[in-house]
């Protein structure tokens, strides 16, 4: 970067707002056009499923009518006799499980009980069972209705707290949770994963007891870490407090659906999809379907939405390609919502008891945490670890115990969805945490400040004798910032609790904090001797804009105007280098660094072509100006002829050499670019002590009417710690939709199941309520601290998943402010829940049952 | 021995094809009707139509758009201060037209609440007042009662019934979901339906039906009838009114529970008093009994505490929707107090 990277506090670093003026000498922190807004704002975008290819098929999904069933019979001669369809496509003619080798090289072992994409045995209602392929929709539709299949049905539970239980039923055949890929044992550590088994877990009748009273049960857990002396920690608490809380299942509800367009040409496969990431999506397809990434291309220009349902798009799309290899014709399947309410993935609901022991001072002395995650019939989901180690961090207890067990049911399947197990883990310990507040006569701010990680903070157990740390946490300047632009004293003096008429006011705030980068990926850009820029960006155009921001910092170094630089994305056939996953808010932090790590290598091949031609020594020249200087004064040379002289000098300068440490995928694009020019190209292998996390400090104010228990957010604000902003526009709308995103968990998004028949009743919009714009507070605000992350050569980090949490717990933490304790023991806080508690005048014991 | 079923899947969002016809005057409508008898599906804006279709749950063979017929649309004032929307005018136009906002603000305001920008657009105020109820179950294709069948799966312990009634059910626990139709009731409308033999006036009242009139329909509408338009005598111009929707969101969601109230207030007392609830029963719920108790009384705190209790007192509640008590009876409390605005 032009300007040495700082550390620096709240205090010296002013923030970024809206309202921040332009400063037109830079790139890096300057709002800008960026190239996919025309095509989106006119129209002209091409999704998934605008792709159009000649002789092409309509694909339609049999589903399952039955939570849990085996197949006995599926005959489609019936639908195969309708003229115009083509194919039918059972589980039989799909690829099987495959083993892959990760890019760190640790060898995955297929597992046999995962998700094929069609079933033999569905485990939710709406699983698809087989895919029709016809002249059109129409015809595809009433073929699929024209297949008889013949099921056994199979005992089934939606409610995992009610497969717990002594005799409770399955969701597999199986049992009822994972046994090895358990989230004590993350991959990593060994090069062979085990193969992946269902087992079965019981709990006792007396680890029920007190469940009909509100009290979550505890039993064997598959997952336990601890630190510290826990009980010691209790025993010297001023406050004890044993609270059971569950957060909400929530479907991603993405505005495009998984729609995927296929067809084969010269033996490669090119998918048109919707994907969150582009390079990494190229693997996971190879997997699924068990050939090699090289024979994949994957075209995905914009995405509408992924929120992690979408990470690596979704194993679905290999039903298109499939048909279209049985077929010999291009398949499109446009998903239905319908349909995507059953495959478009779902955050899984937790249900936890903390017990927290804190000092007369707020200070998180104690904590035991035990979580019980709903987590669908399919793969693990790691929410419940995540959840321990976020709270773990965010709040710093002294000491902590925590245990988690992932239960399996029959219900949609799950994925991350932003801030994956955070949102959950801090939405059940942000009302322990406000109602210490009360109990102990402290401020609610002051107990957030007190427990607040600051510095290289610890997070999780000791692995090894040593816990993991933070590369740098800044979340105490946060609420600093936050409480000042929000008037927090003046405000909860004058509002916490008044009451005009029917309606009474909260005011709350939240911390909030996710996992925000990671490292050791690729940069790749060639200038050419038109004297442009051309970035090759492997990065999804997921709504972030990460895809074009981060290139903006190798733009910045080299001296290039944004103007001559030309980014190619979504196209895996356009030479894209390897990339990190456009999820987990990784993109913003990694990507950086690899365009740090390109850019640097481009000015080092500039200063020795320079020093070649006009002598002296490469460290006597500088780039900028798209132009390479001899430091003092002397010649001159334009980037536009460098890219002529690294052409003709071949060898590193254009590309025909590589480095050795860069990723096949990197390496098979860069070859295809050699030669055309000056070839700026490496892996981020910068140091990094910690892990990156980025931080928010969330603020609302709400007004509840008591007589109907309908309320409104009437001002919000959210103050992230995200180090240093590429993209001011881009971060304030990522810290205002994802805010929104949590506030729909608070306010009302569900799923609502009948648990006798194991099928949702909530299939609709209208039904399952993700919310709208009218629900978005009246007042709605920013700020960015601006304070560069201490680790990284940039010092950028994510912003995706922070939001989420503190939109979600600054709500309720504003509505216990309003109300009072335990008028609510989950989320979302709906209007019956308020009335029901306020009218009986005393808690009201919901229950813990899933999806009411 | 295992339980084995042969069952076809689950397809939705695929509309199934039907004849559409789409006729431009009510006559021809009617004869279309008549030819095709209980094959026929009567579709005004598609709204709730659309929904039927594409779930491929209601499968007619033929569909008979009324957009096309001009006689169905517009608002008309009529001699003496009433008004007459036909049937196929947007719940949109209802809002803006400045007659209904100045004698009957109540309907604008009802009609407003409906829905979504949107939807009002395309929505119809014969639509939206003949709209079929939103039970999950049935709107899922079970086969309940009010499908035919002899179950009602809402009323089971395991049942979600949140939404559900807690006034007149019969068998069936469905509730009517409209927000313009209270306040027809409120308003004394009359509603003109029309089939192959003349045009009848049926008070809104007795419009809308509940199950144990006839299960499978929500207004006394049958096979080859077409509602035409709906008539607001000036009975209640300009009255003292006050419509309130409690919804789970503000915009784009049906009424957990609404109120319409048209009350002639004078001296402090209230005079006249026409008060509906609507989202408890499967038709609009008038509360006669409190509409006699209140006459006379004056409209404070006091006589609307005693007027939500009252309504409340023959409310039954299933396992979820307990808070449909108070929160009707505080509806009905603020409906008899509140001051015009």
């Amino acid at each position: 970067m032009p300007d040495s990277k700082q550390e620096g506090t709240a205090a010296q670093v002013p923030l970024v707002t809206a309202d921040t003026p332009a400063d037109k000498s830079k790139l890096v922190g300057q709002n800008y056009v960026t190239p996919d807004l025309f095509a989106k704002v006119t129209g002209q975008a091409k999704y998934a499923e605008d792709f159009r290819a000649e002789g092409m098929l309509f694909a339609k999904l049999l589903l399952s009518p039955y939570p849990h069933a085996r197949i006995l019979e599926i005959d489609a001669s019936q639908a195969l006799a309708m003229p115009g369809v083509r194919a039918v496509l059972t589980m039989k003619d799909l690829p099987p499980p495959a083993d892959y080798m990760t890019d760190l090289g640790v060898l995955i072992k297929a597992n046999p009980l995962g998700e094929r994409g069609l079933a033999m045995e569905p485990l939710y209602q709406g699983e698809p069972i087989a895919a029709v392929a016809a002249v059109d929709e129409l015809t595809a539709a009433d073929a699929v209705e024209k297949i008889r299949v013949t099921y056994e049905p199979l005992p089934f539970v939606i409610d995992p707290l009610a497969s717990l239980r002594p005799g409770g039923p399955n969701a597999r055949v199986e049992g009822n949770v994972w046994g090895v890929l358990g989230p004590e044992a993350p991959v990593g550590a060994k090069r062979t994963t085990p193969v992946p088994e269902v087992r079965e877990i019981k709990w006792t009748e007396e680890d029920f007891r007190g469940y009909d009273e509100g009290k979550m049960p505890t039993g064997t857990p598959t997952g336990e870490w601890s630190y510290g002396d826990v009980e010691g920690g209790f025993k010297n608490a001023a406050l004890v407090l044993d609270e059971s809380f569950q957060t909400p299942n929530t479907s991603h509800e993405c505005l495009e659906t998984r729609t995927s367009m296929a067809y084969w040409q010269g033996g490669k496969l090119h998918l048109f999809g919707s994907t969150q990431s582009t390079s990494q999506t190229v693997p996971a397809i190879a997997r699924w379907m068990n050939m090699k990434p090289e024979d994949v291309v994957l075209v995905s220009e914009y995405t509408g939405g992924g929120y992690g349902s979408k990470v690596t798009s979704s194993v679905h799309l290999i039903i298109p390609a499939m048909l279209s290899k049985k077929c010999h014709a291009p398949v499109m399947m446009r998903i239905t919502r319908e349909d995507e309410n059953y495959i478009g993935r779902a955050r899984p609901s937790l249900t936890g008891r903390m017990k927290a022991g804190f000092g007369p001072d707020g200070r998180l002395l104690a904590l035991d945490m035990f979580v019980v995650a709903d987590n669908g019939p399919y793969d693990e989901v790691h929410d419940t670890y995540i959840s321990g180690q976020i709270v773990s961090l965010l709040y710093q207890p002294v000491a902590m115990r925590w245990r988690g067990i992932s239960v399996l049911t029959n219900t949609p399947p799950r994925s991350p969805q932003s801030s994956p197990g955070g949102l959950q883990g801090i939405t059940l310990m942000e009302p322990v945490l406000a109602k210490a507040a009360r109990r102990l006569k402290i401020d609610l701010l002051a107990i957030h400040r007190i427990n607040a990680p600051e510095g290289k903070a610890p997070l999780g157990p000791a692995v090894d004798g040593k816990r993991a740390h933070a590369t740098g946490c800044f979340m105490k300047e946060a609420l600093d910032q936050g409480a000042r632009r929000f008037q927090w004293e003046e405000r909860r003096k004058a509002n916490s609790g008044k009451r005009n008429g029917s309606k009474i006011r909260g005011v709350g705030v939240s911390s909030s904090s996710f996992k925000s980068g990671s490292k050791g990926f690729d940069g790749l850009f060639v200038i050419q001797p038109d004297g442009k820029m051309y970035v090759q960006s492997g990065i999804g155009n997921l709504g972030t804009e990460d895809f074009s921001d981060v290139h903006r910092v190798a733009a910045e170094m080299v001296g290039m105007p944004w103007e001559k630089v030309v980014v190619t994305w979504g196209d895996t056939s356009k030479h894209l280098p390897w990339t990190c996953i456009s999820g987990g808010s990784q993109t913003a932090h990694a990507m950086t660094r690899a365009a740090y790590a390109a850019a640097m290598d481009a000015i080092g091949k500039l200063q020795q072509i320079a020093a070649k031609d006009h002598g002296g020594r490469p460290e006597n020249y500088e780039v900028r100006n798209e132009r390479v200087y001899r430091q003092g004064g002397g010649p001159v040379m334009t980037l536009a002829h460098a890219a002529q002289r690294a052409i003709a000098l071949g060898g590193v300068y254009d590309g025909h050499e590589l480095p050795k440490d860069i990723n096949p995928m990197t390496v098979r694009s860069a070859k295809a670019l050699a030669g055309r020019g000056l070839m700026g190209v490496a892996r981020d292998n910068y140091r990094q002590d910690g892990t990156v996390f980025s931080f928010v400090a969330s603020f609302a104010e709400v007004e509840i009417d008591v007589e109907t228990g309908t309320y409104k957010i009437v001002d919000f604000l959210a103050v992230a710690d995200a180090g240093r902003v590429i993209h001011p526009a881009a971060i304030g709308g990522q810290i205002l939709g994802r805010s929104m995103l949590g506030i729909g968990h608070a306010i009302g998004q569900k799923w609502v199941f009948d648990q006798h028949l194991g099928l949702p009743v909530a299939r609709r919009f209208y039904q399952t309520k993700p919310p709208t714009i009218l629900d978005a507070p009246a007042r709605m605000d920013w700020a960015a601290l601006n304070i560069p992350d201490p680790e990284g050569p940039v010092g950028a980090k994510g912003i995706g998943e922070p939001p989420v949490p503190g939109g979600c717990c600054a709500i309720l933490n504003a509505i216990s402010d309003a109300l009072g304790d335990d008028i609510f023991r989950r989320a979302p806080v709906t209007l019956d829940m308020i009335l029901t508690s306020l009218e009986n005048g005393h808690p009201v014991i919901s229950g813990l049952a899933a999806d009411i | 021995m295992a339980i084995v079923r042969e069952s076809s899947a689950i397809i939705r969002d695929v509309m199934p094809a039907f004849e559409l016809f789409q006729p431009t005057s009510i006559e021809e409508a009617l004869s279309v009707l008549a030819q095709y008898g209980t094959d026929a599906w009567v579709l005004a804006g598609g709204i709730d139509s659309f929904d039927w279709l594409k779930d491929r749950i209601k499968r007619p063979k033929a569909v008979v758009d009324l957009g096309r017929i001009r006689e169905l649309r517009g608002v008309r004032e009529l001699a003496g201060g009433g008004v007459e929307i036909r049937a196929m005018t947007t719940l949109t136009d209802v809002v803006l037209h400045p007659a209904i906002r100045k004698s009957f603000k109540l309907l604008a305001d009802a009609a407003e609440s409906a829905a979504s920008p949107q939807i009002r657009n395309q929505g119809t105020i014969g639509g939206n007042v003949s709209q079929d109820t939103r039970c999950w179950y049935y709107r899922s294709g079970f086969p309940c009662y009010r499908a035919g069948g002899n179950i009602c799966y809402a009323d089971t312990p395991y049942g979600m019934n949140r939404e559900h009634a807690i006034l007149g059910a019969a068998r069936c626990v469905a509730v009517s979901p409209s927000d313009s139709a209270p306040a027809m009731v409120a308003l004394e409308a009359k509603m003109l339906v029309r089939n192959s033999n003349g045009e009848r006036a049926v008070n809104a009242e007795d419009y809308f039906i509940g199950p144990g009139f006839d299960i499978t329909r929500m207004t006394v509408l049958k096979q080859g009838d077409i509602l035409t338009a709906i008539r607001i005598p000036s009975a209640w111009a300009n009255a003292s009114f006050y419509f309130e929707k409690i919804s789970d969101r503000p915009v784009w969601d049906f009424p957990i529970v609404n109120i319409a109230a048209a009350k002639v207030i004078s001296g402090g007392k209230i005079r006249r008093i026409r008060l509906v609830v609507n989202g408890v029963a499967a038709h609009p719920w008038r509360l006669r009994q409190v509409e006699e108790a209140v006459t006379g009384q004056p409209a404070d705190e006091q006589t609307g505490a005693r007027a939500g209790e009252l309504a409340i007192a023959d409310a039954v509640p299933l396992q979820h929707n307990g808070f449909k008590l108070p929160l009707m009876r505080n509806l009905v409390k603020r409906a008899i107090c509140a001051t015009p605005a």
